[in-house]
This record gives structure tokens, sequence and C-alpha cells, in this order.
């Protein structure tokens, strides 16, 4: 990729094409890096939700047909980390394939948090294929309601 | 089941949002495996029906309350829905079906008639 220099009085068509061409080319290195993984095993990111409430954030994640054993949370300041491993089931029964649409493999999500958190307190649940991680707040984060005496 | 569930899933009046689920599909012996992606759905929550040679694949999300202040939302909160084309070959009746934390499994078995078979001579 070549740098051109930003002229704006040059209105000559080749320096228009040249921009043409080296952004043809970012394309192309784009696409190849997206072809050199094998099918299936791309990287991937499962899609993620977060929620904040007075007591706890609580952080769920979409990945289908794990088990629970495959995930790896972890907390380290106030990042959490959420990785794990998806395996495809195959047995040597197993033939041609039809429909390549799911991802396998590794992957890996990370999140800082909005607030401080009780790490000792951190919990996880995996149902129906969506893991629930839920992190109560520290408790000097907090809301806290101040009772103003009259006197 | 499957006739009361098409009637009301296909006699909507307004168009219904739905997220189309990730599939693999492979061989499994004389038959077919198919897995479908559906996060977020419980086992009540499926609706495998099969018509005119279609397999219709419908998945409802368990609505759940949630509070809170939304920091990130990537999750479509729409249901799923799917639908195949089944190869003539396959017999309807010995369809099965599993879901274990949100994918399911959907076997389907050639009818005897199409299985391969071996043929000994004499």
């Amino acid at each position: 990729m070549k740098l051109i220099r930003y002229n704006p009085v040059a209105k000559d068509l080749w320096t228009t094409f040249d921009r043409l061409n080296s952004l043809r080319d970012l394309f192309d290195s784009a696409l190849a890096l997206a072809a050199s993984a094998p099918l299936g095993y791309r990287e991937w990111f499962p899609a993620m939700d977060v929620r904040e409430d007075d007591h706890a954030v609580t952080v769920e994640l979409e990945v289908a047909g794990m088990k629970k054993e495959d995930f790896d949370i972890s907390l380290e300041r106030d990042v959490l980390t959420i990785s794990g491993e998806r395996k495809a089931e195959r047995s040597e029964n197993t033939g041609e394939s039809f429909r390549n649409e799911r991802f396998f493999g590794k992957f890996s999500r990370s999140i800082t948090l909005p607030t401080a958190v009780d790490a000792t307190k951190v919990t996880a649940t995996y149902n129906d294929g969506i893991l629930t991680v839920t992190l109560p707040k520290a408790e000097e984060a907090k809301p806290k309601k101040i009772e103003v005496g009259v006197s | 089941m499957s006739k009361e569930i098409t009637q009301q899933t296909t006699g909507q009046a307004r168009p219904i949002e739905y997220t189309t689920p990730a599939v693999d599909i492979h061989q499994d012996g004389d038959g077919y495996v198919v897995e479908v992606e559906l996060p977020g759905v419980s086992k009540s929550g499926v609706d495998l029906t099969f018509e005119d040679g279609k397999l219709i694949i419908i998945g409802h999300r368990e609505q759940k309350e949630k509070g809170g202040r939304v920091l990130l939302q990537e999750i479509r909160p729409a249901d799923y829905r799917r639908v195949f084309d089944l190869d003539p070959t396959i017999d309807p009746s010995s369809i099965q079906a599993t879901i274990e934390q949100g994918l399911l499994r959907i076997r389907l078995q050639k009818a005897e008639a199409h299985k391969p078979r071996k043929i000994s001579i004499n």
C-alpha cells in the first residue's frame, strides 16, 4: 500500500486511480486474511449482553452446545474475561457435510466492568446455551440513601 | 401437536421477525444429523413440524424480565426459524430430536426402501 500525499488542488485523474488501487489492495489483504483459516475454525466472538442494576453487573454470553467445564472465567482487576473452546462432535459414522455454518474452536471476550465488584461473590450458570455471570457490586459501589435528619 | 402449531404460526396476520439459526448438516451412517443452534431456547420452546416435505424448525426464546441498565446488547431477542426441504427418501416417521444446552440435534433416517443394500450372489 502506498501513501499518497493529500493535495486538494491536484484534480489529476491518475491520482484518483492511484487512490482506488490502494483501496483495492486494502480489501484484497482483508479477504486473504479471512480465507486463510479453515472453514468453521476462524476466530469467532459469541454475542454478549451486559446489564447493570443497583446490586450487580450481569453478563450473558450466547454459546450453544458447550460443556460447562469448557468455559474459563477470570476477573483481573476490573476486566472480566470469558474464554472457552467449542469442539465439534463427530463420530466415526460421520460422513459428508452438507452445511457448515457453526463455529468451532477457541473464543475469548473481555469487558471492563463499569463499577467495582466483589470478586469473592461472582457466580456463573450455564443454561439452555446461555452462560450467565453475575458479579455482585462491592459495598462501596452500591448506591446509598443518606438520611438527612432535621433538627 | 404439529397441526395446531402450524396453523398458529402460519396463520399469523402480522409478520414476525425471526433470527436464522446456524446449522450444520452431515451424513451419519445411513441417515443425516442436523444440528441447529438455538441458544436461549429450552425443550418446551422448540416447535418441530414436518409438513409437505418441509421440516420447519421454530425456537421460542424464554422471555425473562431483565431489569437494570443495558450496557451492551448483542444478543437478538427474536425467536428462531428455519425451514428445510427434506429429501423424499427420508422417512418422516423416523425424525427424532434432542436439545441440549441450546443445541438442537435432529436425526433423519432414510426409508428402508432407499437404504443401500448389499446383494449377495448365490
